[in-house]
């Protein structure tokens, strides 16, 4: 019976694998050997092309950006989402107000990137309604700013990743908030426990588990904002919305093929221990 | 959560009656405006382009210079055009052949990266779920953090085996590394497993194999794992661009979701008619598949 069972298991992945090994592992491989080796001529120089990397000013305001952009959206999105959840878990009728959520998400980046542009460009959307709020309160003039060629892009962009992504989000913590025994929440309450304390010490702790797997998904749609960015800015967009997904891109297109390879090592480690680190520490609250 | 009204609570008295209903209408006022709030900035971002993509081209320029050539005047716009044509949209389905090949592009890598995700992922999915062993746990972990790597990590090996393979600059460039993407066999593992193994035991028992096994029962009662990896599998591939920017050179093999963004301003009309082309097959999937989204996603928050 185990033999059988094995040779199924076998029959039913191998395909699959087969494809993942050629187009993925394999070449990856490849690209570890030569972020050892110069782009040209292929020779062995050692961790040189890490050094170069790290001394790249474009690649530590890449990461510098990257990592300002992550740490900025997933808590903000964690958190928004998290309390529409709370409030919508309440409401009978959700299935509506979870299709409006969630439709930002079949929208095509192409799309929406022109209506940005009307919404952010100087004379666009945003700044018509800012002045015409300070007309009418009396507090500021005009408003010429443009948003998408300034710093203030950043702010687009993490405005622009939390209408895509708050959708999924809040049906995640939804589930989460569904899966919670009612049982348990029922003898808080005859317990005396109030509101605040019953979220505190039995729904927060029951969310880990969601919390975990939300993390991980705004991280992995957080690299997505990239098509925004490029769109709307291009392949040197602002200064403070140089991405690293922009950095790869641009050595790609040059063709420096040495630099990438390192990077790609790099980034693929980092988040390799990222997500080890985060499943570890969620299997260890399981127990 | 707390429903409240079964029972009244014990001994609360008036304050804790007046916190109950101070709560209540807070959350309600709460709920509305939550509800409004991301509502109008989902509905006013369709209207604009369907409003847009209804506009006499004159009438367009004239809303639109003014943001395009650095004026100093603001934008104006009008929800129902002055003088609403389909012109806009004759010229692109009638006199533009090229948009027509476009459109293909992106149906055909679509639904090529779908049936062949189909074809791969689906069969590991069910090996993964029904024949656990050691070495299946190892092979699931492996495909999960493939999963969670971002394009950017793996564009410079996709880049190197589709050369060696002589792929670069041809649609399947796009679709084979995407048939191998790990993330539908998560999905669908998802689905597979919420069938009950005795369930599987008494089939085996009644003399099934296990090939009949898979099709008459896997995949009828596991079909919410494929489907929401078929859902969320179009509305992501619908809106592919880093792989075709970066593998294809031929602007004739473009999907949509790529070319879209190089119509120029001068042509705002056609750019908002063929923005709502492109949205007309993502709506429609959304709307027929919601349940399987939701489910989707809810699959891919699951842990092993």
């Amino acid at each position: 019976m185990l033999m059988k069972k094995r040779k199924y298991f076998y029959l039913f992945v191998t395909p699959g694998f087969v494809g993942i090994m050629i187009f993925v592992l394999l070449p990856f491989g490849d690209v570890v050997r030569r972020s050892f080796t110069t782009a040209v001529t292929g020779q062995f120089n050692g961790v040189k092309n890490y050094q170069t990397i790290f001394q790249n000013q474009a690649f530590v305001l890449a990461v510098r950006n990257t990592l300002k952009f992550t740490l900025v959206c997933i808590p903000l999105l964690v958190f928004l989402g998290f309390v529409t959840a709370l409030l919508l878990n309440n409401l009978k009728n959700k299935r509506w107000i979870k299709s409006i959520y969630l439709f930002p998400l079949a929208m095509p980046t192409a799309t929406i990137v022109m209506v940005w542009k009307m919404f952010f460009y100087k004379q666009g959307f945003f700044n018509l309604f800012l002045s015409r709020l300070g007309g009418w309160s009396g507090l500021w003039g005009e408003v010429h700013k443009d948003y998408l060629g300034t710093s203030a892009a950043f702010w687009v962009l993490v405005g622009s990743y939390i209408w895509k992504n708050m959708g999924y989000t809040v049906v995640l913590w939804l589930a989460g908030l569904m899966g919670i025994p009612k049982e348990l929440l029922e003898a808080a309450r005859v317990d005396g426990a109030g509101k605040w304390k019953s979220l505190w010490y039995i729904v927060l702790p029951s969310l880990k588990g969601s919390l975990y797997t939300i993390v991980i998904l705004s991280f992995l749609n957080s690299f997505k904002i990239y098509r925004e960015a490029y769109l709307t800015a291009g392949a040197y967009p602002d200064k403070s919305i140089y991405l690293l997904q922009h950095l790869f891109n641009n050595w790609f297109v040059n063709l420096e093929l040495d630099k990438m390879a390192a990077a790609a090592v790099c980034t693929g480690g980092v988040l390799l221990v990222a997500i080890l680190g985060l499943q570890r520490l969620w299997d260890k609250n399981e127990i | 959560m707390f429903t409240g009204n079964k029972s009244a609570p014990h001994g609360g008295g008036i304050f804790r009656e007046y916190f109950a209903f101070s709560g209540k209408y807070l959350q309600k006022a709460g709920a509305v405006l939550l509800l409004l709030t991301p509502a109008l900035l989902v509905v006013l971002p369709i209207l604009l382009l369907l409003s847009g993509s209804l506009m006499d081209t004159l009438e367009l320029k004239g809303y639109l210079t003014t943001v395009f050539t650095d004026g100093t005047e603001f934008i104006k716009w009008k929800l129902l055009p002055d003088y609403p044509s389909f012109a806009n949209y004759e010229k692109l389905l009638f006199e533009t052949p090229q948009f027509f090949v476009l459109f293909w592009n992106s149906m055909k890598l679509v639904l090529c990266v779908l049936m062949g995700q189909l074809l791969m992922a689906v069969p590991a999915a069910w090996g993964f779920a029904v024949y656990q062993s050691r070495a299946g746990r190892v092979l699931f972990a492996l495909y999960v953090v493939l999963m969670l790597l971002p394009f950017q990590v793996t564009m410079l090996s996709s880049y190197l085996v589709l050369n060696k393979l002589s792929l670069l600059n041809s649609h399947q460039a796009i679709i084979l590394p995407a048939v191998f993407s790990t993330f539908p066999v998560f999905l669908s593992y998802g689905g597979f497993r919420g069938i009950p193994p005795q369930l599987l035991e008494a089939a085996r028992i009644d003399g099934a194999g296990e090939l009949m096994i898979f099709f008459r029962l896997g995949l009828p009662l596991g079909k919410s794992g494929l489907l929401s990896a078929m859902v969320l599998g179009f509305l992501e591939y619908w809106n592919l661009m880093e792989q075709p920017m970066a593998f294809l050179e031929d602007k004739a093999l473009w999907p949509l979701s790529l070319y879209l963004p190089e119509i120029t301003w001068g042509q705002a009309g056609f750019a908002f008619c063929a923005s709502v082309i492109t949205l007309i097959p993502a709506v429609f999937v959304f709307i027929l598949g919601q349940d399987y989204l939701e489910q989707g996603i809810i699959y891919s928050g699951l842990k092993e």
